[in-house]
């Protein structure tokens, strides 16, 4: 196996450097930073909730405290380093808590949602009504509806002056991308990720396997919480302003609707539903005959109907039907047996 | 006196009014192979999942090789060389057998070790030729076979099989029969079984139970022939 994860990572530094230097001749480099950002955040739900069995109502949640956890402790820093290494740490922690909690009193998938989803709307209630002077964390003044603007954004470690931003932030936040693409492949093939991966489909079977189901599921909630907050530290830098919109159940909702067009169960299918989708948002939103919810909504209605397993699912089985002869599982299987033949005589 | 495997003293399990496990007092030794038969109702299921942690018993206790584990859950009862089959086939219906076995033997192996270990069981369970096919397209009696593996694979010292042979062809059922005494030779075994046939074929000592509680524990032929046994369980008036 670790042959196969090395071709594969080569692969994924092939195709991210490949996109990095094409991509920015089709779209503008501002628009494909927050595409990559989103790609990540759909990313981190496509993870706990296509591997890990864990449907997360509040992705939101862990982006919107990542962009805060940044642009809080940026305003009192006054450099970079240490704020984006808190954007994933503070919901990291936070997932640790909200899970625990959760997995530990044994509540079941509906519960899970609901409670994700209010945990969601009590950030941004409270956030909401901080407006006054009197909201201070540190130096940072949360401003309430009105978000926190003017932080330090990006700069190059331990050199507050020299700021990354335009095209060069585009290229830190998709090499970013394709780091955080290779970590859950890595994690996924890993006893941690298959063990996942086992838990997701049979809960009972696992624990009397003897694994201790709750405090996996737990780790793999704030894995995925701590690369949405990492995406909500870059989209703070990318909007140079942190809003409690970024706590909204319609970013919740977008979230979970790029994961299910581009494909659950694929690493692949959550990066490009939320690149699609949210470059389609940007399209509708230069024009002004038909509303962007609709048309996102009727996608989701299509997709749900004719393509339940999403785009990516989809591609790759009419790939394996038109070009692959032996599903792929089959020809290593005749590999791994020759090889024992050969170590046998 | 040989080692004990497995003890309840006075377990009793409420549903509300209902009670299905009434003070029941069982004992089994090391590989030893105990058969549990009654009839529907009777209690078998709920003794099981008391004892699997999957239920906590209201009253009473389960000791496992003198280590009381009374409200353990079960990741910590399988942790200590306890496997358990489901009376409904509980695997991984998306993945494939050797991921399936796989998972099982890495709890108590490190990677590479699994990885022999899985091949060794599809090995003894001549499951050879499926072995990269995903679960949920197999026949029941292959999948009863995948789940005997996975329990199979954690070397345990006690295992509890709920209806192993339900379900099984002829065929299947003697290729069962065999696993089960390999499997003996290693660990206790507490069965739950309908097929009286099969019982005949693998058990000594059969334990019956009858509303909750245990009726009557001896030798399979004495049982077979109770007059009490054939009226609650065959349903034969003697």
């Amino acid at each position: 196996m670790p042959g196969d994860l090395k071709g594969e990572a080569i692969a994924i530094a092939v195709v991210t450097g490949a996109l990095i230097l094409v991509l920015p001749l089709v779209i503008g480099t501002y628009t494909l930073t927050v595409l990559a950002i989103y790609g990540m955040l759909g990313l981190s739900l496509g993870l706990i909730w296509g591997f890990g069995g864990i449907l997360c109502f509040g992705q939101a949640a862990f982006f919107g405290l990542g962009a805060y956890a940044y642009a809080i402790s940026a305003i009192n820093i006054g450099e970079s380093t240490i704020p984006m290494f808190l954007a994933v740490l503070v919901p990291a922690v936070f997932a640790v808590f909200l899970g625990a909690m959760m997995f530990y009193g044994r509540l079941n998938d509906v519960y899970l949602g609901v409670i994700t989803l209010v945990v969601t709307l009590i950030l941004f209630k409270v956030i909401n009504s901080t407006a006054g002077p009197q909201y201070m964390i540190g130096n940072a003044r949360l401003g309430g509806f009105n978000g926190i603007p003017g932080f330090q954004t990006l700069n190059v470690p331990g050199r507050p002056d020299a700021y990354i931003w335009g095209d060069s932030y585009f290229y830190v936040c998709a090499v970013l991308l394709g780091f955080v693409y290779l970590l859950v492949t890595v994690l996924l093939r890993s006893s941690f990720g298959r063990i996942a991966v086992g838990i997701r489909e049979n809960e009972v079977r696992m624990s009397l396997m003897g694994y201790d189901v709750r405090a996996r599921k737990t780790v793999m909630f704030a894995i995925g919480a701590a690369i949405a907050g990492l995406a909500g530290g870059l989209f703070a830098n990318w909007a140079e302003i942190v809003t409690p919109n970024l706590f909204s159940l319609g970013q919740s909702a977008e979230i979970i609707i790029w994961c299910i067009v581009g494909g659950l169960g694929t690493r692949l299918g959550p990066v490009l539903g939320a690149a699609g989708l949210a470059y389609l948002k940007f399209l509708l939103g230069q024009q002004a005959i038909i509303d962007n919810a609709l048309v996102t909504g009727l996608i989701l209605v299509l997709f749900v109907l004719f393509l339940p397993k999403g785009v990516v699912p989809a591609l790759s089985g009419l790939w394996r039907a038109s070009f692959g002869r032996r599903a792929p599982g089959r020809i290593r299987q005749r590999r791994r047996s020759r090889h024992r033949e050969r170590l046998n005589g | 006196m040989a080692e004990v495997a497995l003890e309840t003293q006075g377990l009793t399990m409420r549903f509300g009014g209902v009670i299905a496990a009434n003070r029941v007092d069982f004992k089994l030794r090391a590989r030893e192979l105990r058969c549990l038969i009654g009839p529907n109702g009777a209690g078998k299921s709920t003794f099981f999942k008391c004892i699997t942690g999957l239920q906590s018993p209201t009253e009473g206790e389960v000791y496992m090789r003198g280590i009381e584990t009374t409200g353990w859950m079960p990741h910590q009862i399988a942790s200590l060389g306890v496997g358990m089959k489901t009376q409904t086939p509980n695997v991984m219906d998306s993945l494939s057998v050797h991921e399936n076995i796989w998972l099982a033997a890495r709890r108590f192996h490190d990677s590479r070790e699994a990885d022999r270990k899985t091949l060794e069981i599809i090995d003894l369970l001549a499951l050879g030729g499926i072995a990269r096919d995903d679960l949920g397209r197999l026949g029941h009696g292959e999948r009863q076979r995948v789940e005997l593996g996975l329990v199979a694979v954690g070397d345990p010292w006690l295992i509890l099989l709920d209806e192993p042979a339900a379900g099984l062809g002829a065929e299947e059922v003697e290729r069962m029969t065999a696993i089960i005494h390999e499997l003996n030779r290693q660990a206790a075994l507490v069965i739950v079984e309908h097929d009286m046939q099969f019982i005949r074929s693998i058990a000594e000592t059969v334990t019956v139970f009858h509303q909750g509680k245990v009726l009557i524990e001896d030798h399979v032929d004495r049982v077979m022939s109770d007059p009490v046994v054939s009226n609650v369980y065959l349903g034969k008036k003697s």
